[in-house]
Protein backbone atom coordinates (compact mmCIF):
# COMPACT_ATOMS: atom_id res chain seq x y z
CA UNK A 1 0.00 0.00 0.00
CA UNK A 2 2.87 2.24 0.85
CA UNK A 3 4.39 2.04 -2.41
CA UNK A 4 1.19 3.10 -4.20
CA UNK A 5 0.90 5.53 -1.57
CA UNK A 6 4.41 7.31 -2.66
CA UNK A 7 3.52 7.25 -6.01
CA UNK A 8 0.42 9.15 -5.66
CA UNK A 9 2.17 11.46 -3.78
CA UNK A 10 4.88 12.57 -6.00
CA UNK A 11 2.67 12.36 -8.99
CA UNK A 12 0.73 15.19 -6.85
CA UNK A 13 4.01 17.06 -6.91
CA UNK A 14 5.72 16.60 -10.29
CA UNK A 15 2.41 17.31 -11.81
CA UNK A 16 2.01 20.36 -10.01
CA UNK A 17 -1.52 19.76 -8.84
CA UNK A 18 -0.14 20.32 -5.70
CA UNK A 19 0.88 23.26 -5.38
CA UNK A 20 -2.25 24.50 -7.02
CA UNK A 21 -4.46 23.13 -5.18
CA UNK A 22 -2.60 24.31 -1.88
CA UNK A 23 -2.29 27.54 -3.25
CA UNK A 24 -5.86 27.88 -4.64
CA UNK A 25 -6.92 27.41 -1.49
CA UNK A 26 -5.42 29.76 0.90
CA UNK A 27 -5.73 32.19 -1.90
CA UNK A 28 -9.73 32.06 -1.60
CA UNK A 29 -9.92 31.64 1.80
CA UNK A 30 -7.36 34.13 2.93
CA UNK A 31 -8.99 36.97 0.74
CA UNK A 32 -12.57 36.08 2.33
CA UNK A 33 -10.35 36.25 5.99
CA UNK A 34 -8.24 39.30 5.66
CA UNK A 35 -8.99 41.31 3.03
CA UNK A 36 -12.55 41.71 1.19
CA UNK A 37 -13.91 44.52 3.58
CA UNK A 38 -17.36 42.21 4.24
CA UNK A 39 -15.90 39.02 5.43
CA UNK A 40 -12.68 40.38 6.64
CA UNK A 41 -12.04 39.44 10.80
CA UNK A 42 -10.13 43.12 10.92
CA UNK A 43 -13.45 44.84 10.43
CA UNK A 44 -15.49 41.99 11.67
CA UNK A 45 -14.36 43.14 14.78
CA UNK A 46 -14.60 39.35 16.78
CA UNK A 47 -11.96 37.00 17.00
CA UNK A 48 -13.02 33.78 15.25
CA UNK A 49 -11.92 32.05 12.38
CA UNK A 50 -15.78 31.53 11.41
CA UNK A 51 -14.77 32.93 7.78
CA UNK A 52 -12.32 29.76 7.52
CA UNK A 53 -15.09 27.34 8.66
CA UNK A 54 -18.01 28.64 6.45
CA UNK A 55 -16.04 29.00 3.66
CA UNK A 56 -13.43 26.07 3.55
CA UNK A 57 -16.22 23.45 2.60
CA UNK A 58 -17.45 25.50 -0.28
CA UNK A 59 -13.65 25.46 -1.30
CA UNK A 60 -13.45 21.80 -1.13
CA UNK A 61 -16.90 21.18 -2.62
CA UNK A 62 -14.60 21.81 -6.10
CA UNK A 63 -11.30 21.46 -4.97
CA UNK A 64 -11.63 17.48 -3.56
CA UNK A 65 -13.55 16.83 -6.76
CA UNK A 66 -10.27 18.55 -8.94
CA UNK A 67 -7.90 16.13 -7.44
CA UNK A 68 -9.44 12.98 -6.68
CA UNK A 69 -11.15 12.99 -10.74
CA UNK A 70 -8.11 11.10 -12.26
CA UNK A 71 -7.35 8.35 -9.68
CA UNK A 72 -9.37 5.86 -11.39
CA UNK A 73 -10.40 7.67 -14.65
CA UNK A 74 -6.58 8.30 -15.63
CA UNK A 75 -5.87 4.61 -14.82
CA UNK A 76 -8.84 3.15 -16.61
CA UNK A 77 -8.36 5.28 -19.80
CA UNK A 78 -4.45 4.69 -20.09
CA UNK A 79 -4.77 0.96 -19.15
CA UNK A 80 -2.50 0.99 -16.45
CA UNK A 81 -5.16 -0.21 -13.94
CA UNK A 82 -4.47 -3.45 -15.92
CA UNK A 83 -0.79 -3.15 -14.69
CA UNK A 84 -2.34 -2.40 -11.15
CA UNK A 85 -4.93 -5.37 -11.07
CA UNK A 86 -2.10 -7.70 -12.04
CA UNK A 87 -0.06 -7.05 -9.27
CA UNK A 88 0.36 -9.00 -5.92
CA UNK A 89 -1.96 -5.81 -4.15
CA UNK A 90 -5.60 -6.04 -3.41
CA UNK A 91 -8.48 -3.56 -4.57
CA UNK A 92 -8.25 -2.50 -0.39
CA UNK A 93 -4.97 -1.68 -0.65
CA UNK A 94 -5.04 0.33 -4.14
CA UNK A 95 -8.58 2.54 -2.69
CA UNK A 96 -6.77 2.64 0.40
CA UNK A 97 -3.26 4.30 -0.89
CA UNK A 98 -5.28 6.51 -3.36
CA UNK A 99 -7.81 7.82 -0.57
CA UNK A 100 -4.91 8.34 1.94
CA UNK A 101 -2.91 9.85 -1.23
CA UNK A 102 -5.50 12.80 -1.30
CA UNK A 103 -6.51 13.25 2.10
CA UNK A 104 -2.76 14.08 2.57
CA UNK A 105 -3.22 16.89 0.48
CA UNK A 106 -5.85 18.06 1.80
CA UNK A 107 -4.35 18.16 5.48
CA UNK A 108 -1.23 20.06 3.82
CA UNK A 109 -3.92 22.65 2.26
CA UNK A 110 -4.88 23.22 6.15
CA UNK A 111 -1.84 22.74 7.86
CA UNK A 112 -0.77 27.12 6.59
CA UNK A 113 -4.19 28.22 8.46
CA UNK A 114 -2.49 27.46 11.71
CA UNK A 115 -1.26 30.81 11.04
CA UNK A 116 -4.29 32.28 10.57
CA UNK A 117 -5.25 31.09 14.14
CA UNK A 118 -2.30 32.39 15.62
CA UNK A 119 -2.64 35.46 14.43
CA UNK A 120 -6.50 36.31 15.36
CA UNK A 121 -5.02 34.70 19.02
CA UNK A 122 -2.24 38.05 19.06
CA UNK A 123 -5.33 40.11 18.07
CA UNK A 124 -7.76 39.12 20.55
CA UNK A 125 -8.33 41.81 23.44
CA UNK A 126 -7.12 40.86 25.73
CA UNK A 127 -4.81 38.11 23.74
CA UNK A 128 -5.73 34.32 23.48
CA UNK A 129 -9.48 35.95 24.05
CA UNK A 130 -10.96 33.48 21.30
CA UNK A 131 -12.59 30.22 21.61
CA UNK A 132 -9.85 27.07 21.01
CA UNK A 133 -12.01 24.52 21.76
CA UNK A 134 -14.68 25.54 19.16
CA UNK A 135 -11.73 26.24 16.56
CA UNK A 136 -10.46 22.56 17.56
CA UNK A 137 -13.76 21.12 17.00
CA UNK A 138 -14.23 23.01 13.99
CA UNK A 139 -10.73 21.56 12.49
CA UNK A 140 -11.29 17.83 13.08
CA UNK A 141 -15.34 18.44 11.56
CA UNK A 142 -13.38 19.75 8.43
CA UNK A 143 -10.71 16.82 8.35
CA UNK A 144 -13.96 14.54 8.55
CA UNK A 145 -15.67 16.55 6.05
CA UNK A 146 -12.38 16.12 3.60
CA UNK A 147 -12.16 12.98 3.94
CA UNK A 148 -15.78 12.39 3.35
CA UNK A 149 -15.46 14.23 0.10
CA UNK A 150 -12.33 12.41 -0.62
CA UNK A 151 -14.12 9.44 -0.53
CA UNK A 152 -17.21 10.08 -2.53
CA UNK A 153 -14.65 11.67 -5.14
CA UNK A 154 -12.66 8.94 -5.18
CA UNK A 155 -15.42 6.41 -5.56
CA UNK A 156 -17.10 8.94 -8.76
CA UNK A 157 -13.54 8.53 -10.43
CA UNK A 158 -13.57 4.63 -10.25
CA UNK A 159 -17.05 4.33 -12.24
CA UNK A 160 -15.93 6.18 -15.32
CA UNK A 161 -13.10 6.59 -17.65
CA UNK A 162 -13.54 10.22 -18.19
CA UNK A 163 -12.24 12.88 -15.88
CA UNK A 164 -14.82 15.25 -16.57
CA UNK A 165 -17.49 13.30 -15.85
CA UNK A 166 -15.35 12.12 -12.77
CA UNK A 167 -15.00 15.48 -11.75
CA UNK A 168 -19.15 16.50 -12.19
CA UNK A 169 -20.40 13.44 -10.42
CA UNK A 170 -18.19 14.12 -7.47
CA UNK A 171 -19.09 17.59 -7.53
CA UNK A 172 -22.86 16.66 -7.24
CA UNK A 173 -22.36 13.95 -4.73
CA UNK A 174 -20.24 15.99 -2.72
CA UNK A 175 -23.05 18.72 -2.38
CA UNK A 176 -26.06 16.49 -2.11
CA UNK A 177 -24.16 15.29 1.26
CA UNK A 178 -23.06 18.69 2.64
CA UNK A 179 -26.30 20.69 1.72
CA UNK A 180 -29.39 19.02 -0.08
CA UNK A 181 -30.30 17.21 3.49
CA UNK A 182 -30.53 20.63 4.99
CA UNK A 183 -32.75 21.52 2.38
CA UNK A 184 -34.79 18.64 2.27
CA UNK A 185 -35.34 18.73 6.24
CA UNK A 186 -37.09 22.27 5.76
CA UNK A 187 -40.04 20.72 2.70
CA UNK A 188 -43.68 21.36 4.57
CA UNK A 189 -44.15 17.49 4.45
CA UNK A 190 -41.18 17.07 6.59
CA UNK A 191 -41.25 20.02 9.14
CA UNK A 192 -42.43 18.68 12.27
CA UNK A 193 -42.10 14.88 12.11
CA UNK A 194 -39.14 13.86 9.66
CA UNK A 195 -37.61 16.57 9.65
CA UNK A 196 -34.65 16.22 12.26
CA UNK A 197 -33.60 12.94 11.04
CA UNK A 198 -33.37 13.95 7.75
CA UNK A 199 -30.82 16.66 9.16
CA UNK A 200 -29.21 14.64 10.85
CA UNK A 201 -28.25 12.59 7.23
CA UNK A 202 -26.46 15.58 5.69
CA UNK A 203 -22.63 16.40 6.72
CA UNK A 204 -23.66 19.78 7.45
CA UNK A 205 -25.49 18.86 10.67
CA UNK A 206 -22.54 16.74 12.25
CA UNK A 207 -19.72 19.13 11.07
CA UNK A 208 -21.73 22.03 13.19
CA UNK A 209 -22.22 19.99 15.70
CA UNK A 210 -18.05 19.30 15.76
CA UNK A 211 -17.41 23.03 16.00
CA UNK A 212 -19.28 23.34 19.31
CA UNK A 213 -16.18 22.25 20.49
CA UNK A 214 -17.50 18.67 21.72
CA UNK A 215 -16.59 15.42 19.94
CA UNK A 216 -19.55 13.88 19.83
CA UNK A 217 -19.04 10.21 19.50
CA UNK A 218 -22.00 9.82 17.02
CA UNK A 219 -20.70 12.46 14.69
CA UNK A 220 -17.47 11.02 14.51
CA UNK A 221 -19.26 7.35 14.00
CA UNK A 222 -21.41 9.07 11.23
CA UNK A 223 -18.21 10.18 9.45
CA UNK A 224 -16.67 7.14 9.66
CA UNK A 225 -19.77 5.49 8.34
CA UNK A 226 -20.08 7.35 5.35
CA UNK A 227 -16.41 6.80 4.43
CA UNK A 228 -16.15 3.34 4.75
CA UNK A 229 -19.21 3.19 2.91
CA UNK A 230 -17.61 4.87 -0.24
CA UNK A 231 -14.87 3.28 -0.14
CA UNK A 232 -16.32 -0.22 -0.46
CA UNK A 233 -18.80 1.15 -2.99
CA UNK A 234 -15.63 1.69 -4.70
CA UNK A 235 -14.04 -1.75 -4.19
CA UNK A 236 -17.40 -2.96 -5.40
CA UNK A 237 -17.08 -1.02 -8.34
CA UNK A 238 -13.66 -1.73 -9.21
CA UNK A 239 -14.47 -5.76 -8.88
CA UNK A 240 -17.59 -5.17 -10.91
CA UNK A 241 -15.24 -4.54 -13.87
CA UNK A 242 -13.83 -7.62 -13.45
CA UNK A 243 -16.79 -9.18 -15.04
CA UNK B 1 3.11 -27.94 -15.52
CA UNK B 2 3.45 -24.25 -14.46
CA UNK B 3 0.00 -23.35 -16.12
CA UNK B 4 -2.76 -25.32 -16.57
CA UNK B 5 -5.92 -24.08 -18.13
CA UNK B 6 -8.63 -26.00 -18.33
CA UNK B 7 -12.20 -25.17 -19.98
CA UNK B 8 -11.48 -21.64 -19.53
CA UNK B 9 -14.79 -19.97 -20.70
CA UNK B 10 -15.32 -16.35 -20.78
CA UNK B 11 -18.97 -14.67 -22.41
CA UNK B 12 -19.46 -10.90 -22.29
CA UNK B 13 -23.29 -10.66 -23.01
CA UNK B 14 -24.29 -13.61 -25.09
CA UNK B 15 -21.13 -13.75 -26.94
CA UNK B 16 -18.43 -16.32 -26.36
CA UNK B 17 -14.89 -14.94 -26.11
CA UNK B 18 -12.92 -17.68 -24.91
CA UNK B 19 -14.97 -20.96 -25.58
CA UNK B 20 -14.15 -23.69 -23.71
CA UNK B 21 -10.02 -23.81 -24.01
CA UNK B 22 -8.02 -25.72 -22.14
CA UNK B 23 -4.06 -25.86 -22.60
CA UNK B 24 -0.43 -26.87 -20.46
CA UNK B 25 2.42 -24.90 -20.56
CA UNK B 26 5.40 -26.00 -18.77
CA UNK B 27 8.85 -24.40 -18.05
CA UNK B 28 11.45 -24.49 -20.54
CA UNK B 29 8.86 -23.91 -23.52
CA UNK B 30 8.22 -20.85 -25.40
CA UNK B 31 4.31 -21.01 -26.20
CA UNK B 32 3.27 -19.22 -28.98
CA UNK B 33 -0.18 -17.70 -29.26
CA UNK B 34 -1.63 -16.82 -32.45
CA UNK B 35 -5.17 -16.23 -34.13
CA UNK B 36 -6.98 -13.53 -35.99
CA UNK B 37 -7.99 -10.10 -34.29
CA UNK B 38 -10.76 -10.61 -31.63
CA UNK B 39 -10.24 -14.69 -31.57
CA UNK B 40 -9.80 -14.48 -27.71
CA UNK B 41 -6.09 -14.00 -27.21
CA UNK B 42 -5.87 -11.45 -25.06
CA UNK B 43 -9.13 -12.30 -22.85
CA UNK B 44 -7.24 -16.13 -22.51
CA UNK B 45 -4.26 -13.89 -20.71
CA UNK B 46 -6.30 -11.53 -19.14
CA UNK B 47 -7.99 -14.67 -16.96
CA UNK B 48 -4.47 -16.23 -16.66
CA UNK B 49 -3.21 -12.92 -15.14
CA UNK B 50 -6.41 -12.37 -12.84
CA UNK B 51 -7.66 -9.15 -14.60
CA UNK B 52 -10.91 -10.90 -15.51
CA UNK B 53 -12.86 -13.38 -14.00
CA UNK B 54 -13.68 -16.27 -15.81
CA UNK B 55 -17.16 -16.94 -16.90
CA UNK B 56 -16.60 -20.92 -16.33
CA UNK B 57 -13.51 -23.35 -16.26
CA UNK B 58 -10.49 -22.53 -14.52
CA UNK B 59 -6.07 -22.31 -14.33
CA UNK B 60 -3.68 -22.91 -12.04
CA UNK B 61 -0.21 -20.89 -12.29
CA UNK B 62 2.44 -22.60 -10.84
CA UNK B 63 -0.12 -24.50 -8.80
CA UNK B 64 -2.24 -21.60 -7.32
CA UNK B 65 -5.69 -21.26 -8.74
CA UNK B 66 -6.81 -18.09 -10.85
CA UNK B 67 -9.43 -17.63 -9.22
CA UNK B 68 -8.55 -18.61 -5.43
CA UNK B 69 -5.35 -17.92 -4.77
CA UNK B 70 -5.21 -14.83 -6.99
CA UNK B 71 -2.57 -12.76 -4.69
CA UNK B 72 -0.03 -16.26 -5.35
CA UNK B 73 -0.72 -16.27 -9.13
CA UNK B 74 0.22 -12.47 -9.49
CA UNK B 75 3.50 -13.39 -7.33
CA UNK B 76 4.70 -15.88 -10.48
CA UNK B 77 3.30 -14.05 -12.95
CA UNK B 78 5.45 -11.07 -15.01
CA UNK B 79 2.84 -10.00 -17.89
CA UNK B 80 2.80 -7.20 -19.99
CA UNK B 81 -0.55 -6.31 -21.14
CA UNK B 82 -1.47 -5.35 -24.59
CA UNK B 83 -0.96 -1.83 -25.53
CA UNK B 84 1.79 -1.42 -22.49
CA UNK B 85 0.22 0.66 -20.37
CA UNK B 86 2.90 2.98 -18.22
CA UNK B 87 2.71 5.89 -16.38
CA UNK B 88 3.70 8.29 -18.46
CA UNK B 89 4.81 11.12 -15.85
CA UNK B 90 7.33 8.70 -14.47
CA UNK B 91 10.90 8.42 -14.93
CA UNK B 92 11.62 5.34 -16.22
CA UNK B 93 14.35 4.60 -13.02
CA UNK B 94 11.32 5.80 -10.49
CA UNK B 95 8.67 3.21 -12.39
CA UNK B 96 11.19 0.46 -12.21
CA UNK B 97 11.72 1.30 -8.22
CA UNK B 98 8.13 1.61 -7.88
CA UNK B 99 7.23 -2.06 -9.17
CA UNK B 100 9.80 -3.43 -7.13
CA UNK B 101 8.37 -1.96 -4.05
CA UNK B 102 5.18 -3.48 -5.30
CA UNK B 103 6.90 -6.68 -5.70
CA UNK B 104 8.89 -6.28 -2.73
CA UNK B 105 12.36 -7.43 -4.64
CA UNK B 106 15.38 -7.31 -2.48
CA UNK B 107 18.43 -5.48 -3.64
CA UNK B 108 16.26 -3.52 -5.87
CA UNK B 109 18.54 -1.23 -6.79
CA UNK B 110 20.71 -4.00 -8.11
CA UNK B 111 18.20 -6.06 -10.11
CA UNK B 112 16.92 -2.67 -11.82
CA UNK B 113 20.64 -2.08 -13.32
CA UNK B 114 20.73 -5.73 -14.36
CA UNK B 115 17.35 -5.29 -15.89
CA UNK B 116 18.52 -2.32 -17.42
CA UNK B 117 21.03 -3.99 -18.90
CA UNK B 118 19.57 -6.77 -20.45
CA UNK B 119 16.73 -4.67 -21.82
CA UNK B 120 18.76 -2.42 -23.58
CA UNK B 121 17.94 0.61 -21.71
CA UNK B 122 21.18 2.38 -20.41
CA UNK B 123 21.14 5.27 -22.93
CA UNK B 124 17.57 5.76 -21.67
CA UNK B 125 17.41 5.47 -18.18
CA UNK B 126 17.31 8.86 -16.57
CA UNK B 127 14.57 9.87 -19.05
CA UNK B 128 10.85 10.61 -18.38
CA UNK B 129 8.37 7.68 -19.91
CA UNK B 130 6.92 9.85 -22.05
CA UNK B 131 9.50 11.19 -23.39
CA UNK B 132 10.99 7.81 -25.53
CA UNK B 133 10.27 6.24 -28.21
CA UNK B 134 7.99 3.43 -28.50
CA UNK B 135 10.44 0.45 -28.93
CA UNK B 136 11.83 1.90 -25.79
CA UNK B 137 8.63 1.51 -23.66
CA UNK B 138 8.14 -1.75 -24.92
CA UNK B 139 11.49 -2.06 -23.21
CA UNK B 140 10.33 -0.68 -19.96
CA UNK B 141 7.05 -2.96 -19.93
CA UNK B 142 9.49 -5.94 -20.79
CA UNK B 143 11.46 -4.95 -17.43
CA UNK B 144 8.96 -3.96 -15.43
CA UNK B 145 7.42 -7.85 -16.32
CA UNK B 146 10.91 -9.44 -15.72
CA UNK B 147 11.62 -7.41 -12.02
CA UNK B 148 10.28 -9.70 -10.16
CA UNK B 149 11.42 -12.96 -11.55
CA UNK B 150 8.69 -14.88 -12.20
CA UNK B 151 8.52 -18.18 -12.83
CA UNK B 152 5.97 -17.39 -15.95
CA UNK B 153 6.22 -14.53 -18.25
CA UNK B 154 2.90 -13.87 -20.75
CA UNK B 155 3.61 -10.85 -22.89
CA UNK B 156 0.39 -9.25 -24.94
CA UNK B 157 2.13 -9.01 -28.44
CA UNK B 158 5.02 -7.49 -27.08
CA UNK B 159 6.60 -6.84 -30.62
CA UNK B 160 4.30 -4.61 -31.95
CA UNK B 161 5.50 -1.15 -33.24
CA UNK B 162 9.50 -2.35 -33.17
CA UNK B 163 11.74 -1.70 -35.69
CA UNK B 164 13.69 -4.28 -37.38
CA UNK B 165 16.98 -4.13 -35.01
CA UNK B 166 14.56 -3.86 -31.94
CA UNK B 167 12.19 -6.94 -33.17
CA UNK B 168 15.74 -8.80 -33.38
CA UNK B 169 16.84 -7.70 -30.21
CA UNK B 170 13.73 -8.28 -28.25
CA UNK B 171 13.27 -11.78 -29.84
CA UNK B 172 16.68 -12.73 -28.47
CA UNK B 173 15.64 -12.11 -24.78
CA UNK B 174 12.29 -13.68 -25.37
CA UNK B 175 14.52 -16.63 -26.25
CA UNK B 176 16.72 -16.77 -23.49
CA UNK B 177 13.88 -16.43 -20.78
CA UNK B 178 12.39 -19.42 -22.28
CA UNK B 179 15.42 -21.21 -22.19
CA UNK B 180 14.42 -21.41 -18.36
CA UNK B 181 10.93 -19.71 -17.65
CA UNK B 182 7.83 -20.80 -18.93
CA UNK B 183 6.61 -18.04 -21.52
CA UNK B 184 3.62 -17.19 -22.97
CA UNK B 185 3.43 -14.58 -26.27
CA UNK B 186 1.18 -13.51 -28.42
CA UNK B 187 1.62 -12.34 -31.99
CA UNK B 188 0.37 -10.98 -35.18
CA UNK B 189 3.65 -11.95 -36.70
CA UNK B 190 4.10 -15.28 -38.14
CA UNK B 191 7.55 -15.91 -39.04
CA UNK B 192 7.72 -14.95 -35.35
CA UNK B 193 5.96 -17.85 -34.21
CA UNK B 194 8.42 -19.94 -36.65
CA UNK B 195 11.70 -18.19 -35.07
CA UNK B 196 11.11 -18.36 -31.58
CA UNK B 197 8.39 -20.85 -30.64
CA UNK B 198 8.69 -24.49 -29.34
CA UNK B 199 4.81 -25.24 -29.30
CA UNK B 200 2.13 -22.76 -31.31
CA UNK B 201 -1.57 -22.87 -30.13
CA UNK B 202 -3.79 -21.20 -32.51
CA UNK B 203 -7.25 -20.38 -31.29
CA UNK B 204 -10.51 -18.92 -33.49
CA UNK B 205 -13.17 -17.00 -32.06
CA UNK B 206 -12.12 -18.52 -28.78
CA UNK B 207 -12.17 -22.15 -29.78
CA UNK B 208 -8.85 -23.96 -29.61
CA UNK B 209 -7.95 -24.82 -33.60
CA UNK B 210 -4.13 -26.21 -33.00
CA UNK B 211 -2.33 -26.88 -30.34
CA UNK B 212 0.54 -28.34 -31.59
CA UNK B 213 4.73 -28.44 -31.39
CA UNK B 214 5.54 -26.43 -34.82
CA UNK B 215 7.12 -29.03 -36.43
CA UNK B 216 3.91 -31.19 -35.59
CA UNK B 217 2.03 -28.68 -37.11
CA UNK B 218 3.55 -28.81 -40.46
CA UNK B 219 2.85 -32.24 -40.86
CA UNK B 220 -0.85 -31.82 -39.66
CA UNK B 221 -2.03 -30.02 -43.30
CA UNK B 222 0.54 -32.39 -45.21
CA UNK B 223 -2.64 -33.42 -46.84
CA UNK B 224 -1.80 -30.70 -49.71
CA UNK B 225 1.03 -29.60 -51.64
CA UNK B 226 2.05 -26.09 -52.73
CA UNK B 227 3.85 -26.00 -55.87
CA UNK B 228 4.99 -22.04 -56.78
CA UNK B 229 5.64 -22.07 -60.60
CA UNK B 230 6.79 -19.17 -62.47
CA UNK B 231 6.15 -18.37 -66.35
CA UNK B 232 8.26 -16.26 -68.89
CA UNK B 233 5.32 -14.37 -69.83
CA UNK B 234 1.57 -13.58 -69.56
CA UNK B 235 0.00 -16.65 -70.43
CA UNK B 236 -3.65 -18.10 -70.42
CA UNK B 237 -2.72 -20.86 -67.82
CA UNK B 238 -6.64 -22.50 -67.62
CA UNK B 239 -5.26 -25.43 -68.85
CA UNK B 240 -3.09 -26.15 -64.97
CA UNK B 241 -6.60 -26.44 -63.64
CA UNK B 242 -7.40 -29.42 -65.66
CA UNK B 243 -4.49 -31.88 -64.48
CA UNK B 244 -5.31 -34.83 -62.95
CA UNK B 245 -4.20 -33.80 -58.98
CA UNK B 246 -4.75 -30.27 -59.00
CA UNK B 247 -6.81 -28.91 -56.69
CA UNK B 248 -6.75 -25.09 -56.90
CA UNK B 249 -4.40 -22.24 -58.93
CA UNK B 250 -3.98 -19.02 -57.58
CA UNK B 251 -2.35 -15.84 -59.88
CA UNK B 252 0.38 -14.13 -57.71
CA UNK B 253 1.02 -12.17 -60.44
CA UNK B 254 0.65 -12.10 -64.43
CA UNK B 255 3.59 -14.74 -64.36
CA UNK B 256 3.83 -16.32 -61.14
CA UNK B 257 1.13 -18.87 -59.53
CA UNK B 258 0.79 -21.40 -56.69
CA UNK B 259 -1.14 -24.27 -57.17
CA UNK B 260 -2.33 -26.44 -54.40
CA UNK B 261 -2.65 -30.42 -55.39
CA UNK B 262 -3.50 -33.39 -53.87
CA UNK B 263 0.03 -35.06 -52.07
CA UNK B 264 -1.09 -38.15 -53.05
CA UNK B 265 0.77 -38.24 -56.28
CA UNK B 266 3.15 -35.77 -57.53
CA UNK B 267 1.69 -33.48 -60.39
CA UNK B 268 5.18 -31.48 -61.01
CA UNK B 269 5.98 -34.28 -64.10
CA UNK B 270 2.34 -33.24 -65.60
CA UNK B 271 2.71 -29.31 -64.95
CA UNK B 272 5.79 -30.09 -66.97
CA UNK B 273 4.08 -31.94 -69.72
CA UNK B 274 0.83 -29.48 -70.00
CA UNK B 275 3.50 -26.76 -70.15
CA UNK B 276 5.79 -28.45 -73.26
CA UNK B 277 2.33 -28.72 -74.75
CA UNK B 278 0.92 -25.19 -74.75
CA UNK B 279 4.69 -23.80 -75.21
CA UNK B 280 4.83 -22.29 -72.08
CA UNK B 281 8.60 -21.38 -70.59
CA UNK B 282 8.71 -22.38 -67.30
CA UNK B 283 11.54 -19.77 -65.48
CA UNK B 284 11.10 -21.72 -61.75
CA UNK B 285 8.84 -24.30 -60.07
CA UNK B 286 9.54 -25.61 -56.31
CA UNK B 287 7.45 -27.28 -53.68
CA UNK B 288 7.06 -25.00 -51.11
CA UNK B 289 7.64 -26.06 -47.51
CA UNK B 290 4.18 -24.79 -45.93
CA UNK B 291 4.71 -22.04 -43.67
CA UNK B 292 3.19 -21.07 -40.53
CA UNK B 293 1.57 -18.57 -42.35
CA UNK B 294 -0.19 -21.05 -44.41
CA UNK B 295 -1.38 -23.40 -42.16
CA UNK B 296 -2.84 -20.34 -40.03
CA UNK B 297 -4.49 -19.42 -43.09
CA UNK B 298 -6.17 -22.84 -43.74
CA UNK B 299 -7.42 -23.09 -40.27
CA UNK B 300 -8.93 -20.29 -39.50
CA UNK B 301 -10.44 -19.12 -43.07
CA UNK B 302 -13.66 -20.59 -42.95
CA UNK B 303 -14.53 -18.15 -40.36
CA UNK B 304 -12.34 -15.39 -41.89
CA UNK B 305 -13.47 -15.61 -45.53
CA UNK B 306 -11.12 -17.12 -48.12
CA UNK B 307 -7.68 -15.00 -48.38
Amino acid sequence: MYSIYRKEISSFLSSLIAYIVIIVFLMMVGLFMWVIPDTSVLSYNYATLDQLFTLAPLVFLFLIPATTMRSFAEERQTGTIEFLSTKPISELEIVGAKFLANLTLVLFALLPTAIYYYSVYKLGYPEGNLDSGGIMGSYIGLFFLAAVFVAIGIFASSITNNQIVSFILAAFLCFICYFAFGFLSNLPIFVGSLDYTIQKMGISYHYSALSKGVIDSRSVVYFLTVIIFFIVLTMYSLKQRRG
Amino acid sequence: MSVIVSNLTKTFGDQNAVDDLSFEAKPGEILGFLGPNGAGKSTTMKMITTYLQPTSGTATVCGHDIIKDQMDVRRHIGYLPEHNPLYKDMYIKEYLQFVARIHKVDNAKDRIGELIETTGLQKEQHKLISSISKGYKQRVGLAQALLHDPDVIILDEPTSGLDMNQLIEIRALIKKLGETKTVIFSTHIMQEVQALCDRVIIINEGKLVANDPIDMLQKRLKGEDVIYLELDKKYDASALESINGVNSVTRISDTQYTIGANNASDVRPDIFRTATQQNWVILEMRREQKNVEYIFQQLTKKQTADV
